[in-house]
């Protein structure tokens, strides 16, 4: 952690890029991982660092596996990967803690506290303490880049992995960075053959039961480290409180305790319990600020300290300076009683609500409307389809985790359920997890039907490459692994392609594959994200305000490009549709559902 | 950590919210400021609510600011300037972009759009210090919608004591080289309507 002189500059980086900085400042020569939010752009940061090798998996698992794979033949590796992407990660996660690294090796898990895109706010801070291994907390962007850096070092020092946790409001904000200038390009001296350690690298039982007494000193070992530990500091203030805190909650607390005494923990495990028997005697009251759960209170109060902590301090969702105020006044904390003014004054007016939308041109459109159409139960998966659940279409029944989709629909229909049930996945998914899920229902003579929403992208994170599209992270041409051979190689003898801009053949398809019900079905639709590169628009879609007569079903296509226009149908009184031909992508889906017949492609109208 | 200077951008995905943020927060950065900024990508960018928070200080903790202490709150579309007006402290200055954006609410009939008087009449209740800014108009005379957000930016810097020189630099650094001068001529319009 070196002062900035002359020759370094600052600037504004997220945390993200700087965890990608970090990496590279180590000498990070190899990393892996799946794009999820809020960590998505950590690997696209370190694609642009001449020398390092970056690459989406094809899940988290996979990149893990990788970076280990790395790390054992003597490279620096990172893996990065939302928090639930742990989870998908932890079968080989907690057995690396036994084996240890060759060179170092870093995790880092971007946690979504307020599950601002996630299914859950799980606390990863567990997985540090569950597993065996050290985890290093940020605080902001600068900390971001130098944990990072730190991270590779203590791996190696302790022959552990090293997880370092970020949040969304980490991951995605801007602090000031000083950046040393210039970023050369890095000679790399190529690695050492493999070193072979069998006792240490080959996980069999008689060798994990050698390892685990191992894994245990180690961590008294980092226990002993953490008193003297750099990123754990005391900052003396006020001694009437003191607080304890990480991450971003520091950064809350440091306003609204301004002028108390703090201890920044800069590692959260394992904690350093001399420096906080130390702090405690001092303060007269000790405080833990912490977001999610009570993960540095139980220990304190486990060392037989008093603390306030989640009496008053929310459990779920993100912490705020708001919420951090409040706490500290229920507990009857001595801050500054400076809080903002409260009247709400926006309540005279009632704001209609902006949920998100399928995008114009989304070619998920026409499998959810007609998915509604038809009243089909429909078993969901992770990607920007569970927008499917959301006005107008509210057709989704069921949403878990990536791949579940499948899984969920052949349980149901395995159980007994009489309903007609549809799986849909995406591209990036199916490759995901999906996979095996699918192996698992055509194995077991499974009946349900699986849709596959190919749109050539990873798109809720922003539109990633995957194995289906023959582009790598770092823009190399590779094998475009063909999702339609893949499911009839597997098996699947029902199986139906579709456009996905032909609204009644996706009608079609779907009828038919929910007719069998004595084997697994497959409908493929093939359509392409607005995002991805090399889109193109078709002419816009026009209404005739003569023909239309304000029926309104062309609304329930869910398309942020069809507006109620001002004028309004004499006989049906209800307001005519209208088109933003700035928005309008020419997909025609609305077109086709018009059952007037009102719209019209301008082409046409021209020719 | 007194004398921090609060912005709060708010839009609607696609307005060019974060790039503005971004640009805000470079100023503070050129300035001599610690600044920070912060914002949630993913799921929200789907046509839903964008929010960009920026703090410029001699020390800033949170990357947000609270409720309440906003200083600027610089709305690119007139119904999120209701939605966030409780995030404007007592007096605080408001921009509002002139342009209407219809939520998926609105459009299917479960909810109306309301006056651009009743919105109105909401925010002063907050501050006197509101300016409607045909943000849009001048960006489309000018010859590119996306210039809307270049358009506020100029009239936001009118009531900041760094020098318009600093503002055109960043953006100068953050735009394509192409529609440099054309995002020098929209900030200028924009200062004129400050």
């Amino acid at each position: 952690m070196k002062n900035a002189d002359s020759s370094t500059r600052r600037r504004l980086l997220s945390g993200n890029e700087a965890i990608a900085l970090g990496a590279w400042e180590a000498g990070v020569r190899y990393a892996a991982a799946y794009p999820g939010t809020p960590s998505t752009e950590i690997l696209p940061a370190l694609a642009e660092y001449a020398g390092v090798r970056a690459e989406w998996a094809s899940n988290e698992k996979v990149a893990l596996d990788s970076v280990i794979g790395a790390s054992f033949a003597g490279g620096r590796a990172l893996a990065a990967m939302k928090h639930v992407g742990v989870n998908v990660a932890a079968d080989s996660l907690m057995s690396l803690s036994y084996t240890g690294v060759g060179a170092g090796l870093v995790l880092v898990s971007a946690d979504d506290p307020g599950a601002f895109s996630s299914q859950n706010e799980q606390d990863n801070r567990h997985f540090a303490r569950f597993g065996k291994f050290p985890c290093l907390e940020p605080s902001d962007s600068q900390e971001a880049k130098d944990f990072t850096a730190f991270a590779f070092d203590l791996s190696e020092r302790f022959d552990t992995p090293v997880m370092v946790r970020s949040t969304t409001r980490l991951s995605h904000s801007k602090s000031p960075v000083r950046v040393s200038m210039p970023e050369e390009p890095r000679e790399w001296e190529p690695l050492p053959p493999f070193e072979r350690k069998q006792k240490k690298y080959v996980m069999i039982p008689a060798h994990a039961r050698l390892r685990h007494p191992e894994i245990e000193a180690r961590m008294e070992a980092i226990a002993e480290y953490a008193e003297t530990c750099p990123l754990n500091r005391v900052e003396w203030g006020d001694k009437r409180i003191g607080i304890m805190a990480d991450g971003m909650a520091y950064q809350y607390a440091r306003e609204v305790f301004a002028g108390f005494s703090f201890l920044k923990l800069g590692m959260v495990h394992p904690l350093p319990e001399e420096m906080i028997r130390d702090f405690a005697s001092v303060v007269e009251t000790l405080v833990v600020v912490e977001e999610l759960d009570p993960f540095i209170e139980e220990q304190v109060r486990a060392m037989g300290l008093d603390v306030i902590g989640k009496e008053v301090f929310p459990r779920t969702g993100e912490l705020t300076l708001a919420r951090v105020r409040e706490g500290a006044t229920k507990a009857g904390l001595p801050i500054d009683e400076d809080a903002p003014s409260e009247e709400p004054i926006g309540e005279a007016l009632t704001i209609p609500a902006r949920p998100p939308a399928l995008c114009p041109g989304c070619p998920h459109r026409s499998v959810f409307f007609n998915l509604r159409k038809l009243k089909l139960l429909v078993s969901g998966d992770i990607g920007c389809y569970a927008i499917g659940v959301l006005p107008p279409f509210e057709e989704m029944d069921m949403l878990i985790s990536m791949g579940a989709s499948i899984g969920m629909a052949h349980g149901a229909k395995q159980a007994g359920c009489p309903d007609d049930i549809v799986a849909t996945i995406g591209d990036s998914t199916f490759f995901h997890t999906g996979l095996p899920e699918l192996a698992n229902t055509i194995y077991n003579r499974g009946a349900a039907c699986t849709m596959i929403l190919d749109n050539r992208t990873t798109a809720m994170t922003g539109g990633q490459e995957h194995p289906g599209t023959g582009v790598t992270l770092q823009g190399e041409t590779s094998h475009e692994i063909d999702i339609e051979s893949v499911v009839r190689a597997m098996g699947v003898e029902d199986m139906w392609v579709v456009d996905a801009m032909d609204v009644e053949g996706v009608e079609e398809a779907i009828r038919e594959a929910v007719a069998i019900d004595d084997r697994p079905t497959v409908v493929l639709v093939n359509g392409q994200c607005v995002f991805v590169p090399g889109f193109r628009r078709r002419p816009v879609a026009r209404v005739d305000e003569d023909v239309c007569n304000g029926c309104g079903f062309c609304f329930r296509v869910g398309c942020p490009a069809i507006l109620k226009s001002d004028e309004v149908d004499e006989k049906t009184k209800r307001p005519k549709a209208e088109i933003d031909p700035l928005l309008c992508t020419g997909c025609t889906v609305c077109l086709q559902v018009c059952p007037r017949g009102a719209i019209y492609e301008t082409e046409t109208e021209e020719a | 950590m007194e004398d921090i200077i609060n912005f709060l951008f708010v839009g609607v995905g696609g307005q060019g919210i974060l790039t503005a943020s971004d640009i805000a927060a470079g100023v503070g950065l050129e300035a001599g400021y610690v600044a920070k900024k912060s914002e949630v990508h993913g799921f929200s960018q789907r046509g839903g609510v964008v929010e960009s928070h920026v703090r410029w200080g001699e020390d800033v903790g949170a990357p947000t600011a609270e409720k309440g202490t906003v200083d600027f709150l610089i709305a690119l579309e007139v119904l999120e300037s209701a939605r966030w007006i409780d995030w404007l402290r007592p007096d605080g200055t408001l921009f509002i972009n002139r342009q209407r954006i219809a939520p998926m609410s609105v459009t299917v009939g479960d909810a109306a759009y309301p006056s651009d008087e009743s919105i109105l009449e909401a925010v002063d209740r907050r501050t006197d210090d509101v300016t409607l800014v045909e943000g849009l108009g001048i960006a489309e005379q000018l010859g590119d919608a996306r210039m809307t957000n270049t358009v506020l930016l100029g009239a936001l810097s009118t009531r900041l004591s760094v020098a318009p020189e600093t503002w055109l630099a960043v953006i100068e650094r953050r735009v394509p080289p192409k529609y440099v001068e054309m995002n020098r001529k929209a900030f200028e319009e924009g200062r004129r309507h400050g």
